[in-house]
């Protein structure tokens, strides 16, 4: 791992930074620290960072930058004619990386030496037997212009990295020798250290901003690219889904929104009352040691793992809801894998998330309310019922909004729970399947990301996303709104 | 009393005389009044209900896991059987002649009078000859002495013990008879089947599709293990550092509001994006590796920095404004004062959101899915320290997935297993964070 190796002495060559630049500027005062402008840490901080910082920055601006320099040029030599019908460029790329992987492999293994590597012809080898040997596993023969291409990318990859070495290595030095120069006790290093943290704290800080940049685009690119190859109005139109990698799949969007918002809505239907009531009783009427107890034990229920839940559903609760409805009891359910099922499960999960977020609000209605209530001869209830829960009311629908945007987006309870067919019915427990399960069954697998039957993964993210994004936008809206009410 | 209360007209008529009988309306809403309090406790009593459900059906489900049952034999081998055992051309096949014979041996010992069908013996434990083999080919000089061995049954006799396999309920064929059964019983009676602890469900490795018994959680727990290393290194320094920004330095400003707005929504966003992120991310555009703990970790990383930020903002909010005006008043700098005095102040609380954000980040789920640690079987502890971070590995909730969609039934009860050794791992961090605040937290 060279990269690995860079970054160690670029940090080993920092540290000895630190202490030379600490030395240098008390030796610039002759030993006595109260003629510096700095405490002579910042001195040493300041060599330091101004080696480590840029060189970090250039090494990891190389990193991104040049694999797009190497594909591009590396594509530039493949001949179209190597481009099989049905097959794509990228798809061919990627044969090359994996050819060029495999190469690494061999000459890491000591079974093709170096030059070998860089010359062996599928016309005098059995390229694929040879890599066989050291466990790279190849699907097809390789070609010679595939091969080619590899040797070329390898020959690329590697220039690339010993220029990348050489120039982090040489802004690494530079940056030393420059705040070795400029170390002086009269140098103002804190301020300089100071601005440069304050940098990367911004930066930290930006992360949030890059990772939702991230997740749009990642969305939006494979989403565009998805819609060229498959007709949107097909998409947001068709009432079937039947995914078909070999083709001519129906990928219509509405049987996986029904049944996703069939399963929130039953989620809701058993964890908004609960959860409602349960808020009530703990703020309004609950000794306390009966809330000590109760409140944080309902809270575990929040914290347990949503795979807790789901095994829960499929292994637990399915079974028992077929008893009851299955075949032996009512006869309304097939298998233990429905909208039932999960709905039920998820209302669980949910019940604390209404329930805290109900108790905080129910607790932010000023006293003066209940005191007036309470004044008029109003009982404990109807003060709840027509003053307090009035006055919240907006908080509630809020923290209803919330929970609702976590049961859509919720996904192992319903991969596990709710069954894998697509449909679009009114009986609760039938199987249905949501956006989220079938995001994650048309992205594992071994299917190649060109085909309209992964892209389309990318589309209902992005549906799912847009959704969530709306709830919690509005939710956080009416919450706010309500705060200014009596703050 | 005066005579002006006691004397409101309407008063007696309404209440009949008395003021110690309650009239018609009294009693409606004092019922309805009692009945409101009811059904708060109904739903507290059902949210409380669901959750020791829960509790009780991954422990009876999940315990059995942790125990296997074991054949203990005495027997031993001398050098000329061992010998003649590996001339033959089948010598997992000798070493199991061998072992039902010593067998039989000690059952007519221990007082049972008919023979033992061998084939019947062979059906009830697992590959016994290889793993005799293994143990003298290794060691050598224990040829010739009494050794102990203690070797697994065959997983369907394990799924007669957790009672999935009945006499009436398994079709007969080469692998298992109902008359087998009988046998297991009386072995069981004498014993020499035995229920132990099963380490190797600890610190084993995944096995393959047909081999329930032998599954073990230990390789994704090393895989767990590492992506919460990465999630640590990366989530706690990122985000304190925009903490403190957006804590203590932001400018109210466009760039600031824009931050912050981000950084609600992205609390908010499905976790299953999160993996969209890393697959189109860190597998298609970076080329990392799949299934990789690194990927995993950094796709965890991105999830829980909201967390801890929000966190730690609310524990840089706790430390009041006197504490900095100090600092600043004795000459220190504004990036002084927040690094030598409210951080470390902060730090308990810190600490606190970061181990809760970490113990949210090991129970995730749907996005190891997307970015492959699902179809990945997890046979082998990583060679090194490197390998373990880039190497493809699976995770405790990924196995535990795994295992869950498997078809064989057996493998549901490895998946509650797994389930409560993750719980185990949840319940201990929290409890670490929970001491946390209360030793070191200052109210102020």
């Amino acid at each position: 791992m060279p990269v690995l190796w860079l970054f160690l002495i670029v940090v080993a060559l920092a540290t000895v930074g630190y202490i030379v630049g600490r030395s240098r500027a008390l030796s610039s005062a002759d030993g006595d620290n109260r003629l510096l402008h700095s405490l002579p840490s910042y001195y040493g901080s300041n060599v330091a960072l101004m080696t480590v910082v840029p060189a970090m920055g250039v090494l990891m601006l190389w990193l991104i930058i040049q694999p797009f320099i190497v594909e591009g040029r590396v594509s530039g030599t493949i001949p179209d004619s190597v481009i099989a019908d049905g097959s794509s460029l990228s798809l061919v790329m990627s044969d090359v990386r994996r050819v060029a992987e495999g190469l690494d492999v061999a000459v890491a293994e000591g079974a093709l030496t170096r030059d070998e590597a860089a010359s062996i012809r599928t016309e005098f080898t059995d390229v694929r037997e040879r890599l066989g040997n050291v466990g790279v596993a190849l699907g097809s023969d390789v070609r010679p212009e595939v091969l080619r291409a590899a040797q070329i990318y390898r020959s690329l990859s590697s220039t690339g990295n010993l220029i990348m070495t050489a120039v982090v290595l040489l802004v690494a030095v530079g940056g030393f020798y420059y705040a070795w120069n400029q170390t002086h006790k009269d140098f103002r290093a804190r301020n300089v250290v100071e601005a440069g943290i304050r940098v990367l704290l911004v930066g930290a800080a930006s992360i949030a901003i890059l990772t939702t940049i991230g997740i749009v685009l990642s969305l939006i690119f494979n989403t565009i690219e998805f819609f060229r190859i498959y007709p949107a109005s097909e998409f947001f139109g068709s009432l079937t889904w039947s995914p078909s990698f070999g083709g001519g799949s129906e990928l219509g969007i509405w049987p996986l929104l029904w049944g996703t918002f069939y399963i929130s809505l039953i989620a809701l239907l058993v964890s908004v009352p609960i959860g409602l009531f349960a808020a009530v009783y703990l703020s309004e009427y609950a000794s306390k040691p009966v809330r000590a107890f109760a409140k944080p034990m309902l809270e575990v229920l929040a914290g347990i793992p949503t795979i807790v839940y789901g095994l829960f559903a499929l292994l637990t609760v399915g079974p028992l809801l077929l008893q009851v409805f299955g075949d032996d009891g009512l006869g309304w359910m097939q298998a233990g894998t429905a909208v039932m099922t999960a709905g039920l499960v998820m209302g669980i999960m949910l019940i604390p998330f209404v329930s805290s977020l109900s108790d905080d609000i129910i607790n932010a209605v000023p006293q003066a309310m209940r005191d007036g209530s309470y004044g008029l001869g109003a009982t404990k209830s109807e003060t709840i019922k027509q003053v307090i829960l009035p006055a919240a009311l907006p908080g509630i629908v809020g923290a209803i909004l919330l929970a609702a945007s976590r049961a859509i987006g919720e996904t192992m309870i319903v991969v596990l729970g709710a069954g894998a067919a697509a449909r679009l019915s009114l009986n609760p427990f039938d199987a249905m399947t949501t956006v989220t399960a079938k995001i994650v069954s048309q992205l594992t697998g071994d299917a190649d990301f060109a085909s309209p039957e992964a892209l389309v993964a990318f589309a209902l993210g992005m549906t799912l996303f847009i959704i969530t994004l709306g709830l919690n936008v509005f939710a956080l809206y009416i919450v706010r709104k309500y705060r200014e009410q009596y703050e | 009393m005066t005579d002006a209360t006691a004397q409101t007209p309407g008063e007696g008529s309404r209440h009949g005389g008395s003021l110690l009988a309650q009239d018609k309306l009294t009693k409606k809403r004092n019922a309805a009044e009692t009945r409101f309090k009811a059904y708060g406790m109904i739903a507290i009593i059902i949210g409380l209900f669901f959750l020791v459900m829960l509790a009780v059906s991954i422990l009876r489900s999940g315990i059995p896991a942790f125990t296997t049952y074991a054949v203990t034999l005495e027997m031993s081998v001398s050098e000329e059987e061992y010998a003649e055992a590996e001339s033959q051309l089948l010598k997992t096949a000798a070493y199991t002649d061998l072992f039902t014979r010593n067998l039989e041996q000690a059952l007519l010992e221990r007082g049972m009078t008919e023979g033992v069908d061998q084939e019947a013996i062979e059906r009830i434990v697992g590959k016994v000859g290889s793993d005799i083999r293994e143990f003298y080919r290794s060691n050598e000089d224990q040829l010739g002495q009494p050794v102990e061995f203690q070797l697994s049954v065959s997983s369907r006799v394990e799924g007669y013990f957790a009672g999935r396999l009945t006499r009436d309920n398994i079709s007969e064929s080469r692998f298992i008879t109902a008359a087998d059964f009988d046998l297991v019983d009386q072995l069981e009676e004498l014993g020499i089947i035995s229920s132990i602890f099963d380490w190797n469900f600890i610190t084993g490795a995944d096995s393959g599709v047909d081999n329930p018994g032998g599954a073990g959680i230990g390789v994704s727990l090393v895989g767990s293990l590492v992506m919460m290393i990465v999630v640590l290194v990366l989530s706690l320094p990122i985000g304190v550092a925009a903490s403190i920004y957006l804590e203590e330095f932001a400018p109210k400003n466009r760039f600031t509001d824009l931050i912050e707005v981000n950084i609600s929504n992205l609390a908010a966003v499905p976790s299953i994006v999160f993996g969209i992120l890393g697959l189109a991310v860190f597998i298609q555009f970076a080329h990392l590796p799949q299934s990789a703990p690194l990927v995993g970790g950094l796709v965890l990383t991105l999830m829980t920095l909201p967390t801890i930020i929000i966190s730690t903002r609310a524990s840089l909010k706790a430390v009041p404004p006197s504490i900095r005006d100090a600092a600043l008043g004795v000459g220190a700098s504004k990036m002084q004062s927040v690094f030598h005095h409210v951080l470390p102040l902060a730090m308990p609380g810190i600490l606190t959101g970061t181990i809760i954000g970490l113990a949210q980040a090991l129970g995730e789920t749907a996005p190891l899915l997307l970015i492959g640690m699902v179809g990945f079987v997890a046979r082998e502890y990583p060679n090194g320290l490197l390998d373990g971070f880039t190497e493809a590995n699976s995770a405790m909730p990924a196995q535990i997935y795994t295992w869950a969609s498997r078809s064989d039934a057996a493998f549901y009860e490895k998946a509650w297993g797994g389930i409560i050794i993750l719980l185990l791992f949840l319940l201990t961090m929290n409890i670490i964070a929970i001491i946390l605040r209360r030793r070191f937290e200052r109210r102020w």
